[in-house]
């Protein structure tokens, strides 16, 4: 439900396996053989989902499902709690989008088979926060010791949340805030990092910064978040990343992106080798193929 | 001077901020009990002024007092058996509350699914914050409502 939900531990033994996967694709090509998967999309998301069947099917099991809640009986009025009960009849797993919060929470309480939230609302989307921890430990070879920059919309943008409350678990980490004044992180979360004297700073420019960063996490500026148009247009091309800032950064520093993007950065980075947006849709298939053997305990003991 | 006489087993909940004690007889699900019970509204109170008394005669293992901790931790619960006080109870603040308090935020799943129970959970206990166990939400008296 949450990236929380896994200790450190089990997040270390899900990140091996999948580093496992990553070298070793067929030993794993048949381990859900017999298996199916349900992909209950409420609202569409074409990237998740393509990412959850493409996992399901590169272990060799089948998918069933629905990309949108007009093609699903929720049309007719049909609770999460009813749907999952029938889906628990169809499938051994579940992978569950919804645009309301908590319904992946709702549909694991009455699950008879394990449900992963594929994203709920602004609330929660763990495997995306999962995808991001693998991502940074498989190129930088370790979780913790580094300088992170999130730079965007900190204040809405909930891969970012996700993605700062599973980094303090780790040590050493210092955060680097880059955002406009109204996308600036929320309170409750420079609360947090207070409490826990982990050190944070806020900035709004992007160039100042860059020789320090290890990291740095870019977020697209989300039209749906705003209720004016005029806001959303000032601030969509706030930050763009492009050669000129790739060239004051370091020269192992990578680039991360939950992805889609737009504007924020240039088409002229992703030739640069520090890019790691797209590795790290790969790395997402990885971690989903780990978490589904994980979850329907088939994964090798060790 | 309105007097109201001792009861033999049961709660006498003092202290309660004036005018609150209606909200607590619905909350504690008092109207649901086949027993004597007197609400005793504004009496004269040295340390608040005024205050609120509940007064429920009834087997003391029947009611479900965490709720009260939650609306207000200063109330004072007296036990009584056999008409003398026998206990006095601390509130804690109750880990879980259920249908006690509705989730506002309109994006929240207990906003649409039938008969899904509102609960929330201490999140934190110094700053007393409670969440909703589905979507996180932050309860305030603005943000939630007690129903």
């Amino acid at each position: 439900m949450s990236p929380l939900d896994f200790t450190t531990k089990e997040l270390d033994r899900l990140f091996d396996l999948a580093g496992d996967i990553e070298k070793h694709k067929e030993k794993y090509a048949h381990a859900c053989e017999g298996k199916i998967l349900a992909t209950c999309f409420y609202e569409p998301s074409t990237r998740t989902r393509l990412s959850f069947e493409s996992a399901m099917t590169r272990l060799g099991g089948r998918v069933i499902g629905f990309s949108d809640a007009a093609s699903s009986s929720a049309s007719k009025g049909e609770s999460v709690s009813d749907t999952i009960r029938i889906i628990s009849c169809y499938a051994d797993i579940c992978a569950m989008r919804h645009p309301k919060e908590g319904a992946p929470m709702v549909a694991a309480e009455k699950s008879g088979i394990p449900v992963i939230n594929a994203g709920d609302g602004g609330h929660q989307h763990p495997t995306q926060t999962l995808t991001d921890l693998l991502t940074i430990r498989s190129l930088k070879g370790r979780l913790g010791g580094f300088t992170i920059g999130l730079c965007g919309d900190l204040k809405f943008g909930r891969t970012v949340h996700s993605l700062i409350h599973a980094l303090v678990r780790y040590p050493d980490i210092r955060f680097i805030f880059i955002s406009p004044e109204e996308l600036k992180v929320p309170d409750y979360i420079t609360d947090m990092l207070r409490a826990r004297e982990i050190p944070y700073e806020e900035y709004m420019s992007l160039e100042d910064i860059m020789p320090q960063l290890d990291l740095l996490y870019m977020t697209r500026v989300q039209k749906e978040r705003f209720f004016n148009e005029e806001d959303y247009v000032r601030l969509k091309d706030f930050y763009i990343l492009d050669k000129a800032k790739m060239a004051l950064a370091r020269p192992d520093m990578l680039v991360l992106h939950p992805l889609p993007r737009v504007n924020e950065i240039s088409v002229e980075v992703d030739e640069d080798p520090r890019a790691a947006y797209f590795k790290q849709a790969q790395y997402g298939v990885y971690v989903r193929q780990a978490l589904i053997l994980t979850l329907l305990g088939l994964a090798p003991q060790t | 001077m309105l007097n109201v006489g001792k009861i033999e087993e049961g709660f006498v909940l003092d202290h309660i901020k004036a005018g609150k004690s209606l909200s607590l007889y619905e909350h504690l699900q008092l109207d649901k009990l086949d027993c004597t019970v007197a609400i005793i509204k504004n009496a004269r109170s040295n340390k608040m002024g005024k205050k609120d008394i509940l007064k429920v005669e009834c087997d003391i293992n029947l009611l479900d007092l965490d709720v009260l901790a939650f609306i207000d931790h200063n109330i004072t619960v007296n036990v009584i058996k056999d008409g003398e006080i026998v206990d006095k109870r601390d509130l804690e603040l109750p880990k879980q509350i259920r249908n006690v308090i509705k989730c506002r935020n309109p994006r929240c799943i207990t906003s649409i699914e039938q008969g899904l129970p509102h609960i929330f959970v201490l999140a934190d206990e110094q700053k007393e914050i409670y969440r909703c166990k589905y979507c996180e939400e932050k309860y305030s008296e603005r943000g939630g409502t007690l129903k």
